[in-house]
């Protein structure tokens, strides 16, 4: 059974709040993603995009709101979410007494996988883990227990991909071949929401969604969210940039510095008073400036300061 | 639709075949299910003696004179013996016994009194149930300084001449079902539901346990077996093992200890499985309560001391104060212990167990109730 009037959207969510205890954890968060998406879900730890996730696929029950997920409803139909869903959870959730073929045989006869045997070896043989199919789980190495997570949630070909920080202690190389393998699922019509502390991997996402104490607090594409915050942005390269950040921080207009690799960035709300601080700042120093576009980077460096008033206290 | 709520063979037998797997590599829990029943039946095979009092007796009376009165009076003076009730014949005598209602039964022969002035020493007879040997050794040890009490009490004046040796009446000691009183035919067969008790218990919570502990429950849970699958596929595994335990108690006590099984063997397997079955609930209920696997071990062991120090099995359920009775009453080990005696030793059939049958059905009933009452679905 499916829902026409959400046939567009894999998920659609409203006004998901959850408490744990007297903690807010979720506040008003809605969500939508389209079919065939790949929509990046972005904020600090301890922000709730765990918790926004597992109240997605049935696991936490949410304390109000409504939505669904693949049409069906997220508070009455879990049942039929489970079969169509895969999700990868943050932390490594298979079973490290088991084999790598016992946890990908176990997960497909969970699923009722049609040619079950092929499909497990052929897995297998994808990850390049043939030689070690009889090696205990637990005994891979981190990257490897994410990669073979990932293959195993992936193993019944579900509609929407849940992908709780699915790349983290993945190599860079498996991280590329890993995103351009959903690139290639959502051309097919698979949707992800795939959560990320990665700025490379927010940026190759269709849409992204920013949460920070459990407030949604952008949502868009990266060029959207970018806009939303009116940031202009200046770099400043040259050497001794961190006694300039401690000048700067106190300039009018200066509503952020950072330092990266290539040099100093300082973004500010009033582009005018900014630019004024940057030109006074360099004036008589072998400095050089210049103004660049607002990074998704700086704009989620950005919004985190800017809540960091509604910080409730982290345990 | 169905398709995803109902019960699914296929799925349960997948969780079924991974909790074998996952059963199979753990060299530990592997150790403790052979090796807890062999060591615990080798340190219990010796039990320490005890001398309970107040033990429950019932009478049958054909001739109530003030000698057979006395002699009743000194039973309860000794404090071993306490009057529960009058019994019209032999049969009904018998039957409280096999049930377990008494552990004595006294009867006065008709004609007792007249055949004893006449000089012919006429016999009383005493019914013990000697299953637990251990409550009942001491008592009927004193029967002897009783009968002397009551002969220098009652036989003075012109009867005095009846009290010389040899004594002018019998007692009779019929020791039933145990007449050897030995303490192993007793601790053996209750030792199995001590050591099902534990083992079943601490493995099924921990089983739930460890997969919340370890975080594999969050992936089990956002598949699509449904608790009931989970549930009932990860404690299958372990009606085995506890079909296993029984067996090894089962070959000790005939082979090490020469218990003897009266009752029918397919009898004793029903009533394992039905007391595996009532803890199988518990360790559930335990598992849903416990955060994570300390807890689940401390929970059971909280569980488990009274079933070790109230049913029965450590101290005779008669020699215990009321109010432990009334709380040894609560726990399935106690009908537990009462039925395996019974049917071992005692060759008790259905209708003689079934008090103690039901009180076990209700429990595991009540007790699975609230394990799904109380069963997680989510992580919350
Ligand atoms: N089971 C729980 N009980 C109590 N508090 C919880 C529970 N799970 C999460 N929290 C709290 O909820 C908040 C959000 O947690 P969540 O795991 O959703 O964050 P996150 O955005 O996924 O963080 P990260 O980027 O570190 O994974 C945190 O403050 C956390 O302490
Ligand atoms: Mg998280």
């Amino acid at each position: 059974m499916t829902t026409a009037a959400n046939a567009d959207f894999a998920i659609d969510v409203q006004g998901l709040h959850k408490h744990f205890g007297q903690k807010h954890v979720v506040n008003n968060v809605s969500l939508q993603v389209r079919r065939g998406e790949i929509f990046g879900f972005l904020g600090p730890n301890g922000s709730g995009k765990t918790t926004t996730i597992r109240m997605m696929c049935g696991l936490l029950k949410p304390d109000s709101g409504s939505g669904t997920c693949l049409g069906y409803d997220i508070l009455r139909q879990s049942a039929a979410i489970k079969c169509s869903v895969g999700y990868m959870t943050q932390r490594f959730s298979f079973w490290d007494d088991l084999t790598i073929a016992e946890n990908l045989d176990f997960v497909a006869r969970i699923y009722g996988i049609p040619n079950r045997r092929e499909t497990v070896r052929q897995t297998i043989a994808d990850l390049g883990l043939t030689g070690r199919a009889r090696q205990l789980a637990g005994e891979l190495s981190g990257g490897w227990k994410q990669r073979m997570a990932l293959a195993a949630c992936m193993l019944h070909n579900p509609k929407l991909l849940l992908l709780d920080e699915p790349t983290a202690g993945v190599d860079p190389k498996a991280r590329r071949d890993f995103w351009d393998e959903l690139q290639g699922l959502a051309a097919s019509g698979i949707s992800v929401l795939v959560s990320t502390h990665y700025m490379d991997e927010a940026s190759r996402c269709h849409k992204l969604a920013y949460i920070a104490y459990g407030k949604l607090l952008a949502q868009g594409t990266a060029a959207e969210v970018i806009a939303q915050q009116n940031l202009s942005s200046w770099a400043i390269y040259g050497d001794r940039l961190i006694e300039l950040q401690n000048i700067l921080r106190n300039q009018p207009g200066v509503d952020q510095t950072v330092i990266f690799g290539d040099g100093l960035h300082v973004s500010g709300l009033d582009a005018a008073a900014l630019e004024r601080s940057v030109q006074a700042v360099i004036a008589d120093k072998a400095l050089r400036a210049a103004k660049i576009d607002t990074g998704l980077e700086d704009v989620f460096i950005y919004m985190m300061s800017g809540t960091a008033d509604n910080f409730r206290g982290e345990t | 639709m169905s398709r995803h709520g109902g019960f699914s063979l296929s799925r349960w037998w997948s969780i079924v075949g991974k909790e074998f797997l996952q059963l199979r590599r753990d060299r530990v829990t592997f150790a403790m299910i052979v090796g807890l029943p062999i060591i615990q039946m080798a340190l219990f095979g010796y039990a320490i003696n005890t001398a309970p009092k107040h033990l429950d007796t019932a009478i049958i009376s054909s001739d109530n004179t003030t000698i057979t009165r006395s002699f009743i009076w000194a039973m309860r003076n000794s404090e071993y013996f306490k009057f529960v009730g009058e019994l019209p014949n032999e049969a009904a005598g018998r039957e409280a016994l096999a049930q377990g209602k008494v552990l004595f039964v006294v009867s006065i022969p008709a004609g007792f009194t007249r055949q004893l002035l006449r000089g012919e020493r006429p016999a009383l007879l005493i019914e013990a149930d000697a299953t637990d040997s251990t409550a009942t050794a001491t008592a009927i040890s004193a029967l002897n300084g009783i009968t002397q009490s009551v002969i220098q009490k009652e036989l003075t004046g012109p009867l005095a001449p009846l009290a010389g040796a040899p004594a002018p009446f019998e007692v009779k000691v019929h020791q039933l079902y145990n007449p050897e009183n030995i303490t192993q035919y007793n601790v053996v067969p209750g030792l199995m539901g001590v050591i099902l008790a534990l083992t079943m218990v601490m493995m099924t919570s921990l089983a739930i346990t460890r997969e919340r502990e370890r975080g594999t429950m969050e992936n089990l849970l956002a598949m699509p077996a449904t608790p009931l699958e989970v549930m009932t596929g990860k404690i299958l595994p372990y009606i085995g093992i506890g079909l296993i335990q029984a067996t090894i108690i089962l070959l000790g006590a005939r082979f090490v200890f020469d218990v003897p099984l009266f009752g029918d063997i397919g009898a004793v397997y029903l009533v394992v499985l039905l007391f595996v079955a009532a803890n199988l609930t518990v360790g559930i209920t335990l598992s849903s309560l416990a955060q994570n696997q300390l807890q689940a071990v401390q929970l059971t062991i909280f569980y488990f001391l009274p079933n070790l120090l109230l049913s029965g099995f450590m101290f005779p359920f008669q020699g215990m104060p009321a109010w432990a009775q009334v709380l040894g009453n609560l726990l399935p080990l106690t009908y537990f212990n009462r039925l395996i005696r019974g049917i071992m030793l005692k060759g008790n059939g259905w209708i003689e167990s079934w008090p103690s049958v039901w009180p076990l059905i209700v429990f595991t009933l009540v007790v699975m109730l609230i394990a799904v009452k109380t069963y997680r679905r989510t992580l919350d």
